[in-house]
């Protein structure tokens, strides 16, 4: 500990390094996926499988916000099914009753889950650790029990999307599958971005000590409030996605507590804290649902036998396993000290 | 050194329960100079860094800094006014890289970013030793390191005052004097230090007043030797179990 303070001439040579030889090869890969994914429907997808892509999108982008959520600001919700249900009926209301057309209803549809989000926020960040799970919950159950005393909405049977009706059925699931993957690239993209801005450093902080976060200037409920929000947002997008590819909307589906089962089941297998870790967590639930839900209860025993085993032997999720315990990364969110000046002596010790 | 002070500490007092660990408090801590704080295992010396950051509210009292009534004011506010402070039991943000944690302080309550803020971080990670480990993650550190890296982070974010609490323990007797060498050169540098150790020797050999607080209320403030000879301050150590004679 003998360094001047004030080494001002030494500073010019440091670098910090954001992205990664990975990154770049991710950029490329992704690209050509999505470019693949958006040309499909003219070329390679049937009606079929562009409505299970849809619901593989949707996952992908509930596992991305529980894992912004969890993973990112520390805040463990079981409640998020408030905002997909909230998104569900939100597109079906600004789509047939607004007539604002289904593709403007999502934007729509998700503000007013964001909306809902920011108030319930000043009753759910008074709770913490287990009660603020608990509490999320019961507050998705309040919104639920809303939702169906409200006859406009369909009260406790349902609503159905209706402003599709009279477009073809191809040209209706691929406007979907569209804004489907669409979505998924920005909700991805965005939550990256966020991650990886100043604010994200925070959120990462806080996630891991509040308060030393605020010790060194990080507004930890403010922070906590914009990944809420945001993640109430995503949950909204994904609930709109669910409702335009299902058309239908029911109380006791859109507001299931398994929806946030899944969330955590696909951010436990694909890995938690990472961008990527939810993707690959996303794909592998839709396999396993898409070839064993048929086994009925034994699914269930095999999806929760494979949590088990992964939170036990894998803590760090497949992702961690495929990138070699993170040294391969596809989406960098972290600051490489890759060169300073020379090191000088008083750090050798020790 | 000028008499302006930088910190004025009036009334400040906090109970936990039925245990009073400030106690009417009333001090002042000028512009440019570095106090000692001293006192047996829980006398309260914690929790006046806690007091003062914002990481806990009083029950009454009031604080000004820097020409400002902060005592309504959050910890993070605090942080950015220009209080840095470092934690007895270290807090390090486990899953981040040891360049990571101080960039947050850099970044946050430094506000300075990208380039600026790097250099500011590498200068922190240099001067307190840590440079070889700055791509480690700061969950695997042991002890020490993590002592260290409390006092890196606070350094990073430019601090007009910081408060430091025990960062001496577990250094070797080598390794002491160069510790009160980086803080003298801190002070010399403009900053206004705070400074709570049990190790006094060291303690006195780089502050200019010191206080001896026990149970919460100051024994004792003013020139360090006068302080350690004060006879209250030498009852309350013989009587506690931290103290020996060398420490004295
Ligand atoms: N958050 C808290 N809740 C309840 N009691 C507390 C809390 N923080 C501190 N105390 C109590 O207040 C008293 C003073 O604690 P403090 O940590 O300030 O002492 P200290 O002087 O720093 O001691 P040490 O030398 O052991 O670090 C102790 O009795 C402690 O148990
Ligand atoms: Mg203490």
């Amino acid at each position: 500990m003998s360094k001047s303070l004030a080494g001002a001439a030494v500073t010019q040579t440091v670098k910090v390094r954001r992205s990664t030889r990975s990154s770049y090869v991710g950029v490329a890969v992704f690209a050509i996926a999505i470019a693949a994914l958006a040309i499909g429907p003219f070329a390679f997808l049937t009606k079929g499988n562009q409505q299970n892509l849809v619901t593989l999108f949707t996952y992908i982008i509930l596992g991305t916000m529980w894992n912004l959520l969890a993973g990112y600001g520390g805040m463990v919700s079981i409640g998020q099914q408030a905002f997909i249900g909230i998104g569900a009926y939100g597109i079906v209301y600004a789509a047939d009753n607004l007539g604002v057309g289904p593709i403007i209803a999502v934007p729509i549809a998700m503000v007013i889950s964001g909306a809902i989000a920011y108030l319930v926020s000043f009753l759910a960040f008074r709770l913490s650790g287990g009660y603020f799970a608990i509490g999320t919950w019961v507050i998705a159950e309040v919104i639920k029990l809303v939702t169906t005393q409200i006859t406009a909405l369909g009260a406790g049977s349902g609503i159905s999307l209706t402003a599709f009706a009279g477009a073809k059925p191809e040209i209706r699931i691929a406007t979907v599958y569209w804004m489907a993957l669409a979505s998924v690239v920005v909700a991805v993209l965005v939550t990256y971005l966020l991650i990886r801005s100043r604010l994200g450093a925070g959120f990462t902080a806080l996630r891991d000590d509040p308060t030393a976060a605020a010790t060194l200037g990080v507004h930890v409920t403010r922070s906590k409030r914009v990944i809420w929000v945001a993640a109430a947002m995503g949950c909204g997008l994904a609930g709109a996605l669910l409702a335009a590819n299902t058309l239908r909307v029911q109380p006791d589906s859109v507001y299931s507590v398994q929806l946030t089962a899944a969330m955590i089941f696909i951010v436990v297998i694909g890995g938690i804290g990472t961008i990527e870790g939810p993707i690959v967590g996303a794909i592998v639930y839709f396999a396993l649902e898409q070839y064993l839900s048929d086994l009925g209860a034994w699914y269930l025993v095999i999806l929760g036998s494979v949590a088990i085993i992964m939170v036990l032997f894998l803590p760090q999720g497949l992702w961690g396993l495929l990138s070699g315990k993170g040294r391969i990364q596809l989406f960098p969110t972290g600051y490489r000290l890759i060169s300073g000046p020379p090191i000088a002596e008083g750090s050798k010790e020790s | 050194m000028t008499t302006t002070p930088l910190l004025s500490v009036r009334g400040l007092s906090k109970q936990f329960g039925r245990v009073i660990t400030a106690e009417d408090l009333t001090f002042d801590v000028h512009q440019g100079e570095a106090l000692g704080i001293v006192g047996p295992n829980g006398a309260g010396k914690s929790t006046l860094l806690n007091l003062i950051g914002g990481v806990i509210e009083p029950d009454s009292g009031s604080l000004m800094f820097d020409g400002q009534d902060i005592t309504r004011l959050g910890a993070a506010e605090r942080a950015k006014s220009g209080i840095g402070r470092s934690f007895q039991i270290p807090r390090p943000f486990t899953g981040m890289t040891v360049f990571e944690n101080v960039y947050v302080g850099a970044s946050f309550a430094g506000d300075t970013r990208g380039q600026a803020g790097y250099e500011r971080s590498y200068q922190a990670l240099e001067t307190t030793g840590l440079l070889h480990l700055a791509e480690h993650r700061a969950g695997q550190l042991r002890l020490l390191d993590r002592k260290r890296l409390e006092l890196a982070r606070a350094l990073a974010t430019k601090p007009k005052l910081i408060l430091l609490d025990e960062i001496a323990g577990g250094l070797t007797e080598r390794e002491i004097p160069q510790l009160v060498e980086t803080i003298r050169q801190l002070v010399a540098s403009g900053v206004t230090v705070v400074w709570i150790e049990h190790i006094v020797h060291a303690l006195v050999s780089a502050v200019d007043r010191l206080m001896c607080l026990a149970e919460g209320r100051i024994l004792a403030i003013g020139d360090p030797s006068e302080v350690m000879k004060s006879p209250e301050v030498i009852e309350v150590y013989l009587g506690s179990t931290m103290a020996t004679a060398e420490d004295i």
